[in-house]
């Protein structure tokens, strides 16, 4: 379960009220716990070793399950402005106030693996590239959802202008706030994964992902990376922040 | 009081000499492997409603959650499904091959379900070993239902994109969770009633793990 372990726990940020209100009542409350139950989640389970490695096991199963199920043309449900989540949550593995921001006029996005022309990208070079726009509901392993509109230039489009490998099987990003995420080559190239520029028709704005969020409609949100500094094309299973502490890798919707 | 409420032929056709369980093996195996999916899926679905949680008033105490985190509860729960929904599909299968939905499950009459309801709130509901009285026959096919609306909400919520015609069916994916939240809510209060009939009915308890009522010192077939 170590490995499990190793990294912050997600975030209850956005909730924290409320867990906080039923904590102090749960604590009251007081002594709730059922005898069998507290045993089968206490250490015994949650810390075996054995356990986790059946239940790691059982995640890469599910992995190819998802990949199994995934259409390559079936589209996520689109909405209009009208549905669009007022306030459309920031979400990252720390608080928004430690946000840290990228300068744009000298980001460069960095290609490297399994791509023809490694050439890095400005964001005046992304805009040269055709367009697209989108409303789509983002829903977040945690539970939420919410609805919000992206456009920029289909992964697809790009991944052919810079000659990458679409037979290889993973796409790793990292970002500047040091995350990281992977992604198959299906998803990379469905028609409504794009490289997002613009969120609500102006660019996008620091808290979701300036310069540049892949914005992947077919995933949970803590697969549609921000603030992407570099990607890399490649056969070897990049995992990801999330992924490499447990979470499922394909999580696909 | 004592007539019998349905002439179950439960016991029926028994050859003499070689008494049939009260409930036979597969139905015994299945239904431990369910209680066993149950638990998991409830406990570690309590720990996943904890990280964004629908209703003010509703939190789990990770105490009675399992998973310790958001992520581990999270494989817990689709590991969990598999044995929920491998297990589920045999029991159902199996309970409409062998007639053991009809036979025991059937008939569903609302004059009967209430006289048996009221007869057990005054605790004077006797209990027929090898049959099922029509409160039981509710409860049983009530939480059959809900079982499939569990699945059929969480695939719904799961994989609102693939499966989006279904997740419309729910509402969309918020109507999705809602229905999946409410479903567990009955599964969870079947449970307890379900607890609460075997506590008064302890002899059951036995027929469901070895298939015959226990008879301590005294090796005895029960003859219905
Ligand atoms: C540890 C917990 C449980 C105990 C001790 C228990 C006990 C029993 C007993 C003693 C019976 C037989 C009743 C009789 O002969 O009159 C029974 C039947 C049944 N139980 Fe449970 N049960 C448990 C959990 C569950 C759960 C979680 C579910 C479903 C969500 C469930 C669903 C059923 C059903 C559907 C039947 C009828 C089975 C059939 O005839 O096909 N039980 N249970």
């Amino acid at each position: 379960m170590r490995t499990l372990f190793s990294g912050p726990r997600p975030s209850l940020r956005d909730h924290k009220p409320n867990v906080q209100l039923a904590e102090r009542r749960l604590f009251l409350r007081g002594g709730l716990s059922i005898g069998a139950l507290s045993l089968l989640s206490g250490c015994d389970l949650t810390d075996n070793e054995q356990v986790d490695s059946v239940l790691t096991a059982i995640s890469r199963l599910n992995d190819r399950a998802q990949a199994a199920l995934f259409s390559r043309t079936t589209l996520a449900p689109t909405y209009t402005a009208a549905d669009i989540t007022p306030n459309f949550p920031f979400n990252a593995y720390y608080a928004e106030s430690k946000l840290r921001p990228v300068d744009g006029e000298h980001w460069k996005l960095e290609l490297a693996g399994r791509i023809a022309d490694k050439k890095p990208w400005t964001l005046a070079d992304l805009r040269t590239l055709p367009q697209e726009s989108q409303i789509t509901r983002h829903i977040c392993v945690e539970g939420w959802s919410a609805i919000g509109q992206w456009s920029g230039v289909p992964f697809r489009t790009f991944l052919e202008r810079i000659g990458a490998d679409t037979k290889a099987a993973y796409i790793g990003f990292t970002c500047a706030d040091d995350y990281r995420t992977s992604i198959d080559m299906a998803t990379a190239l469905h028609p409504q994964t794009i490289i997002a520029l613009d969120y609500a028709g102006a660019p996008l704005p620091d808290r979701y992902g300036y310069p540049i969020k892949l914005r992947i409609p077919t995933k949970l949100g803590f697969k549609n990376p921000k603030q992407i500094l570099a990607m890399t094309v490649t056969n070897d299973y990049p995992g990801g922040y999330w992924e490499d502490q447990g979470y499922n890798w394909f999580s696909g919707s | 009081m004592d007539r019998p409420i349905t002439a179950s032929p439960v016991l029926g056709g028994t050859p003499p000499g070689k008494p049939r369980p009260l409930h036979s093996g597969f139905v015994r195996a299945t239904h431990w492997i369910n209680a066993l999916a149950i638990l998991i899926m409830v406990t570690s679905g309590w720990r996943i409603y904890d990280a964004s949680p629908l209703f003010e008033a509703v939190f789990f105490p990770k105490g009675i959650t399992l998973g310790g985190w958001l992520g581990g509860a999270l494989q817990w729960h689709f590991a969990g499904m598999w044995l929920l929904v491998g297990n589920g599909l045999a029991y159902v299968a199996h309970g409409f091959a062998s007639g053991h939905f009809r036979r025991d499950f059937l008939p569903l009459r609302p004059r009967e379900i209430l006289h048996d309801m009221i007869a057990a709130l005054k605790f004077r509901l006797p209990h027929v070993a090898g049959r099922y009285n029509a409160v039981q026959r509710l409860l049983y096919v009530g939480v059959l239902g809900l079982g499939v609306l569990v699945v059929l909400s969480g695939l719904a919520i799961w994989k609102p994109v693939q499966l989006q015609l279904l997740t419309a069916v729910f509402g969309g994916y918020e109507g999705g969770r809602l229905v999946h939240f409410a479903a567990m809510a009955g599964i969870v209060g079947f449970v307890v009633v379900h607890l609460a009939l075997v506590a008064l009915v302890p002899k059951t308890l036995p027929t469901m793990i070895i298939g015959r009522e226990l008879h301590l010192g005294r090796a005895r077939e029960v003859k219905p």
